[in-house]
């Protein structure tokens, strides 16, 4: 499964909520997406708990791009 | 007619004068070009110190050598004007044709083409209403071009996780937007591209600084701005460059310029404008919190609706096996499992005594036991029916037709009939 996104994330969640609230899946899929809920929430409250401390700097040499550490 | 004569200057010139070879000889008597040009340099730059001139820019032209080349001119006289490099990089605005300035200048002398000009040390416009003026025609001119149209804004991302920011590193505006990004998402990652964010260079930095972000790619949103400041300080954002990358820049462009009354051309290119580069933070990145509560909400949904789903499952299961339907014959079955394992206990007993009980009897036995249960059905109420013309057993009415004749058997007794009506 390729990396996702944090918006990629709720935007699904979103939609299991609205499949779950529509009721129209036969119990089976709905326990199915509701793990698939519970797994993409943890997921999100991880991101939403990690701290990034440092900003970057993006500096460009020839045709490369590094990020640099910076103190602001 | 004398007049050609009298006015021709080849004619009123040459015979008043008689020149002889000796006048050639006397050399001390005439200057050089380039003495002379050494004497008119002296004389117009001594005299012409610093100045200041107000005029109309034409022809404007800013070469790749970074150079400045422009002539000021009013209705009726012109001069050529240089403003180099060094110098042009603190201008606030790019001068354009047609507007109105005033120019800190020098004469000097260009002696190899014997032009004299004027080297400029700073250019101002001639007043407010002329930047009013460039900011207004090149308003008009981009919204003419469709720059400013809603359909080519682009959305700004719920849940960026990368901000790029174009700005000064030293400025106000970096710090006020690193506290307030980090102070609502911590684990945002902010990646800056630092330009100078005033003078002549700034517009052409802050352009750069947006495709270079393009070119890298790996961002979810831009924030292009700056603090507060004077129109001065803030022209760099209504310069056409900007505003041009602003508009090409496939990354969502937020602008952050100034304070909340400011706008700048880069405002209305930008696929979204914050008053502030405080203001632009809080609107590009989602507080935690309500994100953390709306996951919880979302959590608290997604259980409490499968629990009602197996709740409900479970109940009509309940349902089901207590519904009068289902539990009839389940009863009915425990009752004849119960009435058989009596009966075989009765008949082993019974039959104790003969210890040769052979499968003939046990057989005859079974019938006799199916018999019974039979009559316990017929005993309970229930009927059987049949065919007259077969003697077949009925189960089911559409195996029976109008007017068929049948014979229906109680525990006790039977009686005859003829179908009247069939239904399902």
């Amino acid at each position: 499964m390729p990396k996702k996104t944090f918006e990629q994330a709720i935007k699904r969640l979103e939609e299991i909520v609205a499949e779950l609230e529509e009721g129209n899946l036969p119990l089976e899929e709905s326990l199915k997406i509701y793990e698939e809920g519970v797994e993409l929430t943890r997921f999100c409250s991880i991101k939403l708990n990690e701290t990034e401390d440092k900003i970057k700097t993006l500096v460009k040499t020839g045709a490369d791009f590094k990020l640099k550490s910076a103190d602001i | 007619m004398d007049l050609p004569f009298i006015f021709h200057p080849i004619f009123s010139f040459t015979p008043m004068t008689q020149l002889s070879f000796d006048d050639f000889l006397v050399e001390e008597e005439y200057l050089t070009v380039t003495d002379l040009t050494k004497e008119i340099r002296y004389l117009l730059e001594s005299t012409f110190r610093e100045l200041w001139v107000e005029g109309e820019i034409s022809n404007f032209n800013h070469h790749s050598s970074g150079h400045m080349y422009f002539s000021l001119k009013d209705e009726n006289a012109q001069i050529s004007c240089a403003m180099w490099r060094r110098r042009n990089q603190e201008l606030f605005f790019t001068p354009r044709d047609g507007m109105k300035v005033v120019v800190n200048a020098r004469v000097t002398v260009y002696e190899k083409r014997g032009n004299y000009q004027l080297d400029v040390l700073q250019i101002k416009p001639a007043g407010l209403g002329e930047l009013q003026l460039a900011f207004e025609e090149l308003k008009n001119r981009l919204r003419g071009e469709g720059l400013f149209a809603d359909e080519y804004k682009q959305p700004i991302p719920l849940y960026p996780e990368r901000i790029g920011i174009v700005t000064s590193p030293t400025g106000a505006a970096i710090k006020d937007l690193v506290t307030v990004l980090r102070r609502r998402f911590p684990a945002i990652q902010i990646v800056l591209n630092s330009v100078r964010v005033q003078g002549e260079s700034a517009a052409a930095e802050i352009a750069q600084a947006i495709d270079e972000f393009n070119e890298y790619g790996k961002i979810d949103v831009l924030i292009v701005g700056r603090g507060g400041g004077s129109l001065e300080d803030l022209w760099a954002f209504n310069e056409e460059s900007v505003a041009r990358a602003v508009f090409r820049s496939q990354i969502p462009v937020v602008s952050a310029v100034g304070h909340e009354a400011d706008f700048c051309i880069c405002d209305f290119v930008a696929d979204l404008r914050a008053p502030t580069p405080s203001a632009a933070a809080e609107l590009v990145v989602q507080n935690r919190d309500g994100i953390a509560a709306r996951l919880n909400q979302m959590l608290e949904f997604m259980s409490g609706s499968i629990l009602d789903r197996i709740k409900y499952q479970r109940e009509k299961i309940q349902y089901i096996k207590n519904s009068y339907a289902f539990r009839q014959p389940e009863d009915l079955v425990v009752q004849y499992h119960q009435r058989l394992d009596d009966i075989s206990r009765n008949l082993r007993k019974s039959m104790s005594h003969k210890i040769d009980l052979n499968e003939q009897m046990l057989n005859g036995l079974s019938k006799r036991l199916a018999l019974l249960e039979h009559n316990n059905v017929l005993k309970r109420g229930y009927s059987f029916t049949f065919r007259c013309s077969d003697g077949k057993l009925i189960s089911r009415a559409n195996e029976l037709n109008k007017k068929d004749e049948i014979e229906i058997k109680f525990y006790q007794g039977k009686v005859f009939g003829t179908v009247n009506e069939v239904e399902g």
